[in-house]
């Protein structure tokens, strides 16, 4: 068997809506055990909230949040696997599909004539990101960008001399700053690089990682660790309530900088992150490889 | 914030509604509740402007900051998901808006700035929030759809939806009449934290 178009496209459709309906699983037991730990009352409350909501969508099938977000698409493609020309065509339809059927806000609108095409589609609009692979396979990750969640995102050409003081100050600044803009408890995003937008590439990329996951780099692992307690101890909250948490998880990412620059990106997820993760092969067959919260029965 | 009173309201409020009202305290709001974003504000205020009618009386309802996910059913409109949107960009006109139409609640995510908070004391209405992202909990209490206004033109998230609502909540009052204001309050006190002590900590920590 060789894979058709039709399975192509539903596997984008299915990939979607997971990612649209059902919160990931790494997302979910980090906001249980903020859930668990919060001593404030009316934190508490938002957190119960989010819990609640969580259930509620994947029961009913509906989307977490009414904001759909703006869809990423980072993709892997393996140098046979065969309908290469027909990736965007299908990732596309699906979102169509997915709109018209009420699973997705329409959000894509052009910004100087105001037109909104009601698919998700537009200029580019998916955002993909391609890498070519060995084998027969695609590998694709869905992220649903929230709009509240992406005003904070911020960008500090810094001098290299004064580069780690600016990392630690953008961030803890940024976070104050914001608030309860960007739904927290956020996952934070950070990353050091050359050039300006290969930081703020890599700084949301850092929101697929396992969001309980510790860097591997020791010397990342220890910086993650103390600017998640520096923004922990600014007691935001969820939704600006107070408490312990107001990021779920730092991650910090780099690319080999230049010389003369030290480009810092700050981006954050909001606490509904939205991301999921597929497979699918050159026969046709493919899988949802990223574990999503499941309601228990009853 | 700590513990909180609860009130259930309904619409049409009225000051009293209103005033009695303080920060932190938890609504569940029964009535008509409106949505409008960025476009939907400028609209309305663009048709007050020129002396031409509005679609309908705002006075003493909820104004709700939502761009929800809508599908039709047998004919009808379904609210599939209807979360709040960030209050702030709003912001710049919001003051206007509660002057001119009479609204007496805004729902919304994030807090709003000191010109609405001055708006709320001097023409008395409160600011509320749901919590963030929570919509297919938000579309649990839409009843109905009662009308939706510029559809069309605005398309589905930034058009006016009329709202029939049973017990929304929990909403948060983070503006009260008296123009306090929780986020306000709350942000100020995050920012000289991050300025006195958590930056200048974090700098003479040896990491990287």
């Amino acid at each position: 068997m060789t894979l058709t178009y039709s399975q192509l496209e539903d596997f984008f459709y299915n990939l979607i809506l997971t990612g649209a309906t059902r919160m990931p699983l790494d997302v979910y037991n980090a906001l249980k055990k903020a859930h668990d730990e919060e001593e404030n009352p009316v934190a508490k409350k938002q957190f119960e909230a989010i819990l609640k909501n969580i259930d509620l969508a994947a029961r009913m099938t509906r989307p977490i949040c009414q904001d759909t977000g703006t869809p990423y698409f980072f993709i892997e493609v393996g140098e046979d696997f065969p309908l290469k020309t027909k990736i965007k065509q299908a990732a596309e339809s699906a979102l169509a599909k997915l709109t018209k059927q009420g699973y997705l806000r329409p959000n894509s609108v052009d910004p100087f004539y105001f037109k909104n095409p009601g698919d998700n589609t537009g200029r580019y609009i998916p955002w993909y990101h391609f890498e070519i692979v060995e084998g027969d396979k695609l590998d694709v990750w869905y992220l649903a960008k929230g709009g509240g969640s992406e005003a904070p995102s911020t960008l500090v050409m810094s001098t290299p001399l004064k580069g780690f003081e600016n990392l630690k100050k953008t961030v803890v600044s940024t976070i104050a700053k914001y608030g309860a803009m960007p739904c927290p408890p956020v996952i934070v995003g950070v990353a050091v690089a050359a050039g300006a937008d290969i930081a703020l590439t890599l700084a949301k990329k850092t929101l697929l990682w396992d969001t309980m996951a510790r860097n591997p780099d020791p010397k990342l692992a220890k910086l993650e660790e103390a600017l998640l307690k520096a923004v922990n101890e600014l007691e935001i909250g969820p939704h600006g309530f107070g408490g312990k948490t107001t990021a779920l998880n730092v991650h910090v990412d780099y690319a080999y900088r230049h010389p003369a620059t030290f480009a810092i990106a700050v981006v954050t997820g909001c606490w509904a992150t939205r991301k999921s993760h597929g497979v699918i092969d050159s026969t046709g067959e493919w899988e949802i490889v990223s574990k999503h919260y499941e309601p228990e029965e009853g | 914030m700590s513990e909180s009173r609860v009130f259930h309201l309904k619409t049409p409020l009225r000051d009293e509604d209103v005033e009695q009202l303080k920060l932190g305290d938890i609504v569940y709001l029964s009535g008509t509740v409106f949505t409008a974003r960025d476009e939907a504000h400028a609209k309305i205020l663009e048709l007050i402007e020129k002396g031409e009618p509005l679609p309908m009386d705002f006075r003493g309802l909820a104004l709700y900051h939502c761009g929800p996910v809508v599908r039709k059913k047998n004919g009808e409109y379904e609210i599939v998901a209807a979360g709040p949107t960030t209050s702030m960009r709003m912001e710049s006109v919001e003051a206007e808006f509660i002057e001119k139409t009479g609204v007496k609640m805004v729902i919304g995510k994030g807090g709003m700035g000191p010109k609405t908070a001055e708006a709320m004391k001097k023409y008395k209405a409160v600011y509320a929030t749901f919590t963030g992202g929570a919509a297919v909990l938000a579309a649990a209490a839409v009843k109905r759809v009662k009308n939706v206004y510029w559809l069309e033109e605005l398309g589905i998230p930034e058009a006016v939806w009329v709202l029939e609502v049973e017990e929304f909540g929990p909403l948060v009052v983070t503006i009260d009449t008296t123009g306090r204001n929780y986020y306000d309050e709350k942000l100020t006190a995050a920012r000289e934290k991050a300025e006195k002590e958590i930056i200048p900590r974090l700098l003479e920590e040896k990491i990287p």
